[in-house]
């Protein structure tokens, strides 16, 4: 099975409120010394075992649905032990 | 005859009842399209409702993209037709790359839902002619994820251009530069969040300034102009 996971992360410029909101609880768990909390998004995608530029479609699928370019930023990732 | 307007619905769209009723108060017929329909019905107008269109899934508007109804819009809207998203809807114009930015979660993580006061910036549009320039409107606002945002560049070319329509007087999201509303470059391809499809009965709204949307896109619509595909004439048209 190809297995390829896409991460994709709002641009460092967009405010992230529910990382800003995750920041402002971190005091009650006794944690102070965090200067920046952001929250994304890991999708995980499993291709036919006949696919063999998983890879690539994967970049595609991020590109065009997965992430909004104008806010967002994907990375495209084959884990260790994938013949993606 | 009256302006035939289209009205889409998603699975999932809420205002798509409201916004046709307001179509009719305002004096055009509105004429229901489904996310699925492979033709536009002849309409001279397309209003993308709000809601939730397929929940939500991913991020508002991106699966609404993707759907048959809105290939044609996008063709449509292309060669001038009068375009307007409220909402949801306008979630779908930009995730649609129909008008440039994007609309992310309130700055306070809360759904806002109050009347929200608004200058019309630019009656330059097909959708806000009818308002007087700099006139204040008030339309509800009930949203989670309306604040609206670009990168400098594109919001100075927004600004330059007369392309911000509306803009709140009290930011309710967040959004950046008070940007309420905006337009493509060519002003037919409108988008906002507040609703004027809320506002256009003194029993149910905060206003009827809605109404003025109503107007101005039928002085917009050209007589004797279809959208319609060439290769959809026949039957297109019920």
């Amino acid at each position: 099975m190809a297995r390829v996971v896409v991460d994709v992360m709002l641009k460092s410029e967009i405010l992230d409120p529910q990382g800003e909101a995750v920041l402002g609880a971190l005091p009650r768990l006794g944690v102070t010394d965090v200067n920046s909390v952001r929250i994304g998004k890991r999708v995980e995608i499993e291709f036919d075992d006949s696919v063999t530029n998983a890879e690539e479609q994967s970049q595609i699928i991020a590109d065009q649905l997965l992430a909004n370019p104008v806010i967002e930023n994907f990375t495209v990732s084959v884990p260790d032990g994938n013949a993606a | 005859m009256s302006a035939r307007i289209g009205i889409v619905t998603f699975p999932g769209s809420l205002d798509d009842r409201d916004a046709a009723r307001a179509v009719r108060l305002g004096g055009a017929e509105p004429v229901p399209l489904w996310h699925d329909d492979a033709v536009l019905r002849s309409v001279d107008a397309v209003f993308l409702p709000g809601g939730f269109s397929y929940g939500d899934a991913l991020r508002c508007g991106a699966i609404a993209r993707f759907s048959e109804v809105m290939g044609l819009v996008r063709d449509a809207a292309g060669r001038g037709m009068p375009v307007l998203g409220v909402c949801n809807g306008f979630q779908v114009l930009c995730e649609s790359h129909l008008l440039p930015g994007a609309l992310v979660r309130n700055a306070h993580l809360r759904y806002r839902n109050r009347p929200a006061r608004l200058r019309v910036e630019s009656a330059d549009t097909a959708w806000t002619s009818a308002y007087a320039p700099g006139a204040e409107v008030v339309f509800p606002a009930k949203h989670g994820e309306g604040r609206y945002v670009a990168d400098e560049a594109v919001l100075d070319r927004l600004e330059a251009n007369g392309q911000v329509v509306f803009r709140y007087l009290d930011n309710p999201n967040g959004a950046m530069r008070d940007i309420a509303g905006i337009a493509n470059e060519a002003g037919n391809v409108v988008g906002l969040m507040p609703h004027p499809e809320h506002a256009v009965e003194a029993l149910t709204g905060p206003s009827t300034d809605g109404l003025g949307v109503v107007a101005s896109v039928l002085a917009a619509v050209h007589a004797n102009r279809t959208y319609d595909e060439p290769h959809q004439t026949e039957g297109a048209a019920r």
